[in-house]
């Protein structure tokens, strides 16, 4: 049965559905899989015997031909969204108890939809990071190798990174990611993943440990592009209890997979070829034009002149809304606590015992330039030029459908390759970024492999609200370059 | 901007961070770069450039004023690190 | 006379400016749908928003927004048709989140004014900087344990108006009369109910001293007043220290003070030492709080009479003196009772009586204006019995303390006791000739020029007839027979 394990999502849904195997046989291999693959670390927390329990329910309504969207369908859930009854870290060692009594809407959606919980994955504490190594549970082990020496353990990429690992090496169908400035669409590169990014407001943000709330926003990570519009549709929805949620009908996502881009104006933006960008980064974006241009749709030269300002702006935005974010952590009401002969003396220890150094890093950044007489320089500035970025955007698509870039400057790099520089990391999001600071719909779509044999994607960004454009886009282009490629051993 | 040991102190007290003394310097340094790296936004202009706080192009939805929520102390004090008698527990403060 | 305390150095002006918190009156809590009821059971009235758990967002509670807006109203105030909700961070053991969701840069309310009544008839206006809705925080309590503080969130989250005047006050007395004020104009709102004892209305003083014609000197923040007398006891206390400091040729710092009641003195706040910077940024789980001209207008046009213009009318109306006017119309209720007291009946004899016999038995008998010693419709019945010449005012008196006694209706117990006042000439006439004939010789002197002995004649008639012959008809034919 380790072939159901092989299965994407859309072929298993029709698997279970004609019964030519059970939601509970299918949850099994999953979980045997999780059990043989523990070395790459991807899940924090197991849950084979809620797996199972909900897989056995979804027999029953697969019986009874009351079938969700999902139903029966295991999948991984990145623990920053809070599962009721089910320990919820963030990676986090000041989480690292912590049972929440409530579930995320989106988790609790997917939940509805029938899907399986098969346990919790590893993440960059926080979601803070692009490799996951800076989860308090230790980093999680790229299932890709590369060719010339398949013993450097790689990394995931991040923060979604135990998500991706686990989604690979087929220890789950698909898997949530959250994504703030890139967390969703670089581990899916990293790992040869399709992962959706969806217009700020798509997914309720109820219930997912907050890191930077203006960004913040939750996708699925899956093997393919149908896959995605698949569990993207059962992630999305107006939520009342989050005031940035947007009532906005939800599409049939898997219906906008027609094959068809004729015509439509893709925007190719000449600020995304920085100096430096590598000639394999180059050469799969120049692929990807072509492909575009072979089924019918136009590449059209764009500028967004501000893009180079992004991640400034973003380490700016982000780590002002973090330290305000993490501020309950507290060691009062749930948590760490170290014991403090103050209150103050108990926050400070807590806090330092149970945050990791990037957390601090970006605690204390954002502490500093929200601070007095700092504010107007760092954080308005930085609204400011978010605005700019944010045109540029609007003004492209008013010419463009969709806009295609690299998702990532590199492949997954190894576990001992990066240096001491935090920015040298965070130029990782290099190109992720922009269009989480205009809070546009950016998806990650596997085109190619690099020398090594790692895979490497491509990033297609759409106009507010408009997945199904991107996602038809990526579908042309994930059939036209066919690929195929899965970690060696899988 | 350059951030001396005082100022990273004082960020770190604000934000309830205990740091070490003997980290201060690296702290510093690390903090003071990141700064730098950030400050090239200085050179971008964004005169009368409104703000920009959230990307949603919608109103702020409303509540109704209607008990919905509440009543449920055992849920809230469940992963409380100490508790007493219903209340969550701190070192005592003296005002 | 404006107030002024004489030092050694001569005489210094106060300066105040007063942050009124008011708990707006709303069945949820501000952000959450948890309830707002005083007085519940530790951490019941908490949802997992109020206890900021992971991943938890604020709603906005729509009641709250049109409770600020009425407020805004009710003060005269521009109210902003954009305001802002921003972040105010700082750590405190009864904080959950580590900030407040407040207002900053965009409250939303602007500038508006209260007019103070003051104790000898006369008015001042202060003027209003802002209002601003914002969270509560939960409750420390510090003194149920050896070394611990607990912590009950039950009001965190719950809305607050924080109301902040211009510092426009000059003395304890002002302070005390714009607090008053601000409460009568909340309730009559109905926004806020005031309770200075369970905390729904508190109070922060920024006082300082000056000579006269000085500009502003620094200021120190008294905290946590939370009653009348405390608040000009405070200002009080804090304007003698302050100009104990400058005479002994010291400097005030801006501080932060606490009032500690026990010891009638302000104290500064050690925990407070810290240079505060709050940190304030725009909260992203919330975008910004646009209104319609229209929602404000529609709010404006529900208003209630509010004192002010109910004072003026009563004046105009019913020609009572501004002190009563701005007494009775302290209280809606109370203005309420004292109309229908009024009401086709002569208002100064009305108010008299209101302000008079009828609230010196409220106060007595420890009853509120909305459980009244008597009702409204009997205190106009005793009026009536009065002007028709029923009953004496001197009776009338008897007659309410049997009315606050009894319940009864005051026709009632004039019949059940023979009240009834005697105006039959005759009978009146017989007692005269009683009395007169019993006091031959005071009658002599009378007739001499010792006219001060009239009075002792009416009293004479009066005892005789038991208080119940009408005053003024023994007085005119006790004068033709004495003549």
């Amino acid at each position: 049965m380790t072939e159901l394990t092989k299965l994407s999502m859309a072929e298993a849904r029709a698997g279970l559905r004609a019964k030519h195997f059970t939601a509970v046989a299918l949850a099994t291999a999953h979980l045997d899989r999780i059990a043989a693959h523990r070395d790459l670390n991807a899940f924090v927390t197991e849950t084979p015997d809620l797996a199972i329990e909900r897989a056995k329910a979804a027999d029953a309504r697969l019986a009874a031909g009351q079938a969700g969207a999902m139903e029966g369908l295991p999948i991984a859930v990145k623990d920053l969204f809070c599962t009721e009854g089910v320990r919820s870290t963030a990676s986090s060692r000041i989480l690292e108890n912590f049972v929440p009594p409530y579930e995320s809407t989106v988790s609790g959606k997917l939940k509805a939809a029938g899907a399986v919980m098969l346990g919790k994955t590893s993440l960059d504490e926080f979601a803070m990071g692009s490799s996951n190594m800076t989860s308090a549970f230790g980093p999680v082990i790229n299932p890709w190798k590369r060719a010339s020496d398949p013993s450097v353990q790689l990394v995931p990429g991040g923060s979604s990174g135990g998500s991706a690992a686990a989604v690979a090496a087929r220890l789950a169908l698909g898997a949530t990611g959250t994504d703030t400035g890139g967390s969703i669409r670089q581990p899916a590169s990293f790992c040869g993943l399709v992962g959706v990014k969806p217009t700020y407001g798509r997914c309720s943000r109820w219930g997912i440990v907050a890191f930077a709330s203006s960004l913040d926003q939750a996708g699925p990570m899956t093997r393919t592009v149908r896959d995605a519009a698949i569990m993207l549709g059962s992630m999305v929805g107006y939520d009342p209890k989050d005031s940035t949620s947007a009532n906005v009908p939800v599409p049939d996502f898997e219906a906008a997979l027609t094959g068809d881009i004729r015509g439509l104006k893709i925007g190719i933006p000449q600020e995304y070829r920085p100096d430096g960008l590598s000639a394999e980064i180059s050469k799969l974006w120049e692929d990807g034009i072509a492909m575009l241009r072979d089924a019918g749709a136009t590449p059209v030269e764009i500028s967004l002149p501000h893009t180079k300002y992004a991640l400034a702006t973003y380490y700016i935005v982000a780590p002002a809304e973090c330290s305000s974010n993490l501020a309950r952590y507290d060691g009062v009401r749930y948590g760490k606590r170290v014991e403090g002969k103050t209150l103050d003396e108990m926050y400070a220890r807590s806090r330092a015992a149970g945050f990791g150094t990037e957390v601090r890093r970006r605690i204390l950044i954002g502490t500093y330039v929200l601070s007095a007489g700092y504010y107007d320089a760092y954080y308005i500035k930085a609204q400011k030029v978010r605005r700019l970025i944010a045109d540029d955007f609007a003004k492209a698509f008013e010419t463009v459908d969709a806009i295609l870039t690299p998702t990532a400057p590199s492949a997954a790099f190894g576990l001992g390759e990066t240096d001491d520089n935090p920015i040298t990391m965070w130029l990782n999001d290099i190109f992720t970024i922009p269009t989480s600071m205009a809070g546009l719909p950016g998806l990650s779509v596997p085109t190619g492999l690099s020398s090594e044999g790692l895979p490497l994607g491509l990033q297609l960004i759409g106009r507010p609200f408009d997945e199904e454009t991107i996602l038809k886009v990526a579908h042309v282009m994930e059939r036209a370059a066919g690929f195929t490629a899965v970690p060696a051993g899988m | 901007m350059s951030l001396d040991k005082d100022t990273v102190r004082n960020i770190a007290n604000l934000a309830r961070l205990e740091v070490r003394e003997d980290e201060l310097d690296h702290l510093a340094g690390e903090l003071s770069n990141i700064l730098q790296f950030v400050e090239q936004l200085a050179e971008v202009n964004t005169d009368g450039v409104a703000p920009m706080t959230s990307v949603c192009q919608m109103e702020l939805p409303r509540r109704a004023d209607e008990v919905t929520d509440g009543n449920y102390p055992e849920k809230v004090l469940a992963n409380a690190p100490e508790r007493i008698d219903g209340f969550f527990v701190v070192p005592k403060v003296v005002e | 006379m404006s107030y002024v305390i004489v030092g050694e150095t001569g005489e210094w002006e106060l300066v105040i400016g007063l942050e009124v918190h008011a708990q707006i009156i709303s069945k949820a809590k501000l952000f959450s749908g948890a309830a707002t009821d005083f007085g519940g059971e530790p951490n019941t009235q908490v949802s997992l928003v109020d206890a900021a758990m992971p991943g938890m967002l604020p709603v906005i509670n729509e009641k709250c927004i049109e409770q600020a807006v009425r407020t805004g109203l009710g003060l005269k105030a521009r109210i902003n048709l954009t305001s802002v909700f921003a972040r105010k961070n700082y750590f405190y053991a009864d904080l959950p989140q580590g900030y407040q969701i407040s207002q900053y840069e965009y409250p939303i309310v602007g500038e508006g004014e209260v007019i103070l009544d003051m104790p000898d008839g006369t008015t001042r206006t202060v003027g209003i900087e802002r209002l601003h809705m914002e969270q509560d925080a939960g409750k420390s309590l510090h003194d149920q344990h050896p070394s611990k503080s607990l912590i009950d969130l039950n009001r965190s989250g719950v809305a607050l108006m924080e109301i902040v005047s211009k510092p426009d006050m000059r003395s304890p007395e002002e302070a005390a009369a714009y607090v008053t004020k601000l409460r009568s104009i909340l309730r009559y709102l109905g926004t806020c109910d005031g309770n200075m004892a369970e905390g729904s209305m508190r109070c922060d003083a920024n006082v300082s001293v000056r000579k006269a014609g000085e500009p502003y000197r620094t200021r120190a923040e008294i905290k946590n007043v939370n009653s009348i007398r405390f608040l000009q006891q405070a200002i009080e206390y804090e304007a003698r220290r302050q100009i104990d400091v400058y005479e002994e040729g010291g400097q005030v710092v801006q501080e932060t003070r606490l009032f500690d009641s026990n010891k009638g003195e302000t104290r500064s706040m050690r925990s407070k030492e810290h240079a505060h910077d709050y940190r304030y940024f725009p909260d992203p789980d919330l975008l910004p709080l646009n209104l319609t001209q229209d929602y404000v207008d529609r709010i404006a046009a529900g208003l209630p009479e509010l004192p002010d213009e109910k004072k003026d009318r009563f004046i105009r109306d019913y020609h009572l003196s501004p002190y009563d006017a701005g007494l009775l119309v302290a209280e809606q209720a109370m203005a309420d009772f004292f109309e229908s007291v009024a009401k086709g009946r002569d208002a100064k004899m009305a108010c008299n009586w209101v302000m008079g016999d009828f609230s010196a038995a409220m106060n007595r008998l420890g009853r509120s204006i909305d459980n009244p010693p008597v009702t409204a419709a009997n205190l106009g019945g005793l009026i009536d019995l009065i002007a028709d010449n029923t009953i004496s005012g001197r009776l009338a008196k008897e007659v309410f303390e049997l009315m606050v006694e009894t319940g009864k209706a005051p026709a009632v117990i004039v019949d059940e006791k023979g009240l009834r006042q005697v105006t039959d000439t005759g009978a009146i006439e017989s007692s005269i000739d009683a009395v007169l004939a019993a006091n031959a010789g005071k009658v002599a002197e009378y007739r001499s020029g010792k006219d001060k002995l009239f009075g002792f004649f009416v009293g004479q008639v009066m005892k005789a007839t038991g208080g119940k012959a009408n005053p003024a008809m023994v007085n005119d034919i006790l004068k033709k027979k004495l003549s």
